[in-house]
């Protein structure tokens, strides 16, 4: 049997009496209540009810095949990244479901929505050490925003309207459903009742007009102020928003890593990146603030550098959904509980336009210096070696800032988030709070099945590749034109930067011999080429993007770059060094 | 400073619950001196009462993280001067061979411990209160050859008004208007 379109939603439309099925059928329902039309997973026995569910389904909910599952939750994650909808996981128990953590882990730093369905060995087997049996509910608990493990086909409606709703709303986040095989395969009545709320779960704080007005009245007073912008700014849709409350009160800006293309990078008060390689008037002007105004973002350490020297001028706004993240590495004067866009929405009204020539001045007179000693170098370069940012700025050329960027982990990380251009947002995928290796690959194919309409170009290192190289099989089935950049420096590049600066220069086990990444592209029928010459990268890059479909290019560039500016670690952030 | 604090949460009557609690203890390393689980006053709603020692400043902090966990719907933190606190603690000792002591009866009343099972050869003493008196009791029946010994996690209610049922009905109400707001 396989079911058209008009059948699946006569289907839907009778579901408003209930109907009697199969547990397995009943979660494609509830999946298609939720408007899910593609799902990235890997099938095995305790799951094999689902699958043979989808099989009738084909038309309607497209799955991936990743070559991994590792692969299938990254792929998720750069999917919820770029789209509107959550990512959605399928997976088996044991193993299958042991695969998903880091991508679990991974997405709830981030702040990711996904939905992820594991199978589980039937539920009279729970307990035994039965064949891929896992614990995954315990294994998982630290790493997802919520999981629930179903035992009876009747539950599976409401766990999966609980789900979504846990999964995308509030500070969004990683859920599981663990569904035993025998819940998979018992009958039910079917009924679905997306889930809008319940009481023991307060996703958005309830605003505070005192501290709109406390914040307003910092925000008019001070000489100094700066502004730092988190993904929150993406999460709650506030881009507007927050580029008029920018330009009205003409605050200099600036991002972590996951709010970079919240704001047009070219805007004038976007003053850069913040953090450990982040730009040298952010990172030192931060101490000479008098205040910081944080929209949804978490001072992460590697943003805020030694704690005890963080902004020690300065008083502290903070604009933050998730009540945890108040105090809790850094004191907040005024902490203004909510969603950012209400927030922002609030304050607008609240503040009086203001310019702050001077001050912008100071940010020109540090980028100066930055583009001299470190910028120019890097997107100039006078030697004959290739650099990682030269690279990009080709890319920028090109895409003239409508591409979307994913990253891996390392210096090509830095290096992509430091100088791509972005002028939409929800353009920059990286692994931000986790670092993980060999997220990139995985999550541009599902940032480019999110977005067939906007160019997906990854950069990953020649090390992470090779972590989820094995996803050039899921690019090459889908035929996903993702566009692919190894910076290939033949070593676990960020690692040799730090042995190199505070170990000695003793290369412990970080130079990688590879092999033909070429070569092995080809195998999965993706085109390729390698350069390694100034003269001919421009138009390799043109060739990269006239190609139609998936393509592979490797840029050798210098195996001993570094990446500067940079704050050392449990330094202070206006320690940063240029050199 | 670290200091005794008892902390209490509510949660929905929901298995693994008390995973999500304790290992957010354990992530920041604090260990869990005693841990009470029970019903409370409210239907459905379970109260965890957990005692830690620690700084102040910790505890606020993973209090928040606490209760920013789905399903669970409030998170306190108390010092030991703003709550009634007390533990139960058992003690086994032979009867056959203690019981005309003269000392062990005196023992018994001074401290007023419950006769709580005589039976055979064994008696069980039952002492409720802080753990001072419970060690006390502890070291005095010690001579008397303690066969067994139990004592149970703390059970405590706060001395301060402004309760968990207030905050119930905010919370509908709240969750009500979310749901209106932003559906
Ligand atoms: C899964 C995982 N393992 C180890 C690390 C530690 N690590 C961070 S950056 C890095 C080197 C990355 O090398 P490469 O992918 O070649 O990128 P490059 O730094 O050279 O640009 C390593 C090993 C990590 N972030 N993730």
């Amino acid at each position: 049997m396989k079911l058209v379109k008009e059948e699946v939603q006569d289907q839907l439309k009778k579901g408003q009496k209930p109907q009697r099925m199969t547990g397995a059928h009943a979660i494609i329902q509830s999946l298609l209540a939720e408007s899910v039309d593609l799902i990235f997973g890997y099938p095995g026995g305790a799951i094999m009810p689902v699958y043979d569910a989808l099989y009738d389904y084909q038309d309607v909910l497209k799955h991936v095949l990743t070559r991994h599952e590792q692969g299938a939750i990254h792929a998720a994650q750069g999917f919820a990244r770029v789209g509107v909808k959550p990512g959605i996981v399928l997976a088996t128990s044991g193993p299958g479901a042991t695969n998903l953590i880091t991508g679990l882990a991974d997405a709830k730093i981030d702040s990711t929505p996904l939905v992820c369905i594991t199978g589980q060995v039937g539920s009279q087997l729970l307990g035994t050490d039965a064949f891929q049996e896992t614990d995954i509910i315990s294994i998982s608990m630290p790493v997802t925003k919520w999981n629930h493990q179903v035992t009876k086909a009747e539950e599976i409606p409401d766990a999966i309207a609980k789900a979504f709703h846990i999964a995308t709303s509030g500070r969004p986040g990683p859920v599981l459903i663990d569904i035993t095989k025998d819940a998979q395969f018992a009958e039910l009545d079917f009924l679905y009742k997306k889930c809008k709320g319940f009481r023991s779960y307060i996703p958005i704080p309830k605003l505070k007009q005192e501290s709109i007005d406390q914040a307003a009245s910092l925000i008019d007073v001070a000489k100094k102020p700066l502004i730092l912008f988190g993904q929150g700014v993406i999460l709650s849709q506030a881009e507007q928003v927050f580029k008029k409350f920018v330009e009205k009160t003409g605050i200099p800006a600036a991002w972590t890593i996951l709010g970079l293309s919240a704001l047009p990078t070219e805007h004038p008060l976007n003053v850069g990146m913040l953090g450990m390689h982040g730009n040298y008037g952010p990172n030192k002007l931060t101490n000479e603030a008098d205040l910081l105004i944080a929209i949804g973002m978490r001072f992460d350490d590697r943003v805020t550098g030694k704690l005890e020297t963080y902004g020690k001028n300065a008083k502290v706004i903070h604009i933050e959904i998730d009540p945890a993240e108040i105090n809790k590495n850094v004191f907040a004067d005024v902490a203004v509980l909510a969603d950012a866009r209400d927030a922002l929405l609030a304050l607008l009204d609240k503040v009086s336009p203001n310019e702050h020539i001077e001050w912008h001045d100071q940010f020109k007179k540090h980028m100066a210096l930055e583009v001299e000693k470190v910028i120019s170098k890097e997107l100039n370069p006078e030697k004959d070696g290739l650099t990682m940012g030269e690279v990009v700025k080709r890319v920028n050329d090109v895409t003239k800032g409508n591409g979307i960027v994913v990253t891996d982990v390392g210096q090509h990380q830095m290096i992509g988030c430091r100088y791509a251009k972005f002028s939409q947002s929800k353009s920059n995928v990286t692994s931000g709070g986790l670092g993980t290796m060999g997220f990139c690959l995985p999550a541009a194919l599902g940032a480019k099945l999110a977005r067939p309409d906007r160019e997906v170009i990854a950069i990953i290192g020649d090390g992470g590749f090779q972590m989820t190289i094995q996803e050039l099989g899921a690019i090459f089935q889908t035929k996903a034109a993702v566009k692919i950049i190894i910076l290939n420096n033949q070593f676990l590049g960020m690692v040799r930067q730090w042995q190199q600066l505070f170990f000695d220069k003793r290369y412990s086990s970080t130079e990688l011999v590879n092999p033909d990444f070429i070569t092995i592209a080809k195998g999965f029928g993706i085109e390729g080429k390698t350069v390694s010459e100034r003269s001919s990268l421009e138009a390799d890059i043109a060739r990269m993007f006239e190609h139609n479909g998936p393509y592979l290019l490797e840029v050798m560039v210098d195996k001993e770059d570094n990446v500067f500016p940079m704050v050392p670690t449990g330094a202070c952030v206006s320690e940063v060094r240029l050199d | 400073m670290k200091k005794p604090f008892t902390i209490v949460v509510f949660t929905e009557n929901k298995i693994g619950l008390l995973n999500r609690v304790t290992s957010t203890l354990i992530q920041r390393h604090i260990n869990i001196e005693s841990l009470t689980v029970s019903e409370s006053e409210f239907p459905g709603i379970h109260r965890f009462t957990i005692v830690i020692l620690e700084e102040e400043e910790k505890v606020q902090k993973v209090v928040k993280q606490i209760e920013k966990q789905v399903e669970i719907l409030k998170a306190y933190y108390f010092s030991d001067e703003q709550t009634a606190f007390a533990e139960i603690a058992l003690y086994k000792i032979n009867s056959a061979s203690v019981a005309k002591e003269e000392g062990l009866k005196s023992l018994i009343l001074k401290h007023q411990l419950k006769e709580l099972s005589k039976e055979g050869e064994f008696l069980i003493l039952e002492k409720t209160g802080k753990k001072e008196e419970t060690n006390q009791v502890f070291e005095e029946l010690k001579p008397f050859g303690l066969l067994g010994f139990v004592r149970s996690g703390r059970v405590s209610l706060s001395k301060m008004i402004g309760s968990f049922s207030g905050h119930l009905q905010e919370f509908e109400l709240h969750s009500k208007e979310i749901i209106t707001k932003y559906n």
